[in-house]
């Protein structure tokens, strides 16, 4: 069976946002039968955490150029085109 | 569905009609009644204000009201609760996800979070009223407590 795919999301403290994101991101897609993981993490602690993940969903500016995909959204926290990334997030784990 | 948002909500930080001058003003407001209630500690409202600078917390909304959650480091909180403005006239803060772009909001919440990645259900509850432009509305209607309730619990 395939590893779940990597999902590190950014906001600007760790503390809020990333938390509704990331329990959102894994909600909708096991609603679709895809299991992923998710990783909290600070904006500015994106670049040192990439290793190993398959995408970065992101509330607040971060770093190009990190060599995966990046979707910057406030999709799941404003429901504003909720669906469309969605589907974005799971062309980009190449599902 | 009723919102659990009730739950969360200190009365004594929710400032109804709220005629603020900055979204500064708000945030010093908002912080000032929750460190009355014994929510936050007197360093919450220089963070939140700080954090706010840099890192904002606008967000565009799908109906005519945007909102903003300030919102600092958990060192500065004593224990979890959300406090609520609705202003009379809109402030300006600054979009989270581009910065450099204004958003006039007139309903904000902040929250008081003291542990990092937890109080998920309280963080769900405001990003589900965020997300019902109704809600937003009714609130945005609500002239006292009650009012706030009986919208919250409309739903």
């Amino acid at each position: 069976m395939a590893q779940p795919k990597r999902i590190l999301v950014a906001c600007g403290t760790a503390i809020a946002t990333s938390t509704v994101v990331a329990r959102a991101i894994e909600e909708a897609l096991q609603a679709r039968g895809i299991p992923v993981t998710t990783r909290q993490c600070k904006a500015t602690e994106v670049a040192s955490l990439v290793q190993g993940m398959d995408l970065v969903v992101t509330t607040t500016p971060v770093p190009s150029n990190l060599g995966l995909p990046v979707i910057q959204t406030l999709a799941f926290l404003t429901g504003i085109g909720r669906e469309a990334v969605i589907e974005q997030i799971i062309k980009a784990l190449n599902l | 569905m009723t919102s659990k948002l009730l739950n969360f909500l200190v009365p004594e930080a929710i400032m109804l009609g709220l005629n603020a001058s900055s979204a500064a003003d708000v945030i010093q407001n908002l912080s000032d009644r929750l460190l009355l209630a014994g929510y936050v500690r007197d360093t919450f409202a220089a963070a939140a204000l700080a954090r706010e600078q840099e890192i904002p917390t606008g967000l565009p909304l799908s109906g005519n009201i945007n909102a903003a959650i300030p919102h600092t480091d958990i060192e500065h909180v004593i224990k979890p609760g959300v406090g609520m403005a609705t202003l009379t006239e809109p402030v300006v803060f600054h979009n989270m996800i581009s910065p450099e772009e204004n958003v006039d909001v007139r309903l904000v919440f902040i929250l008081a979070l003291e542990q990092p990645k937890s109080q998920i259900e309280m963080l769900q509850e405001v990003a589900s009223v965020l997300q019902n432009p109704e809600l937003v509305t009714s609130l945005m209607n609500a002239h006292n407590l009650a009012e706030v309730s009986e919208a919250l619990n409309s739903l």
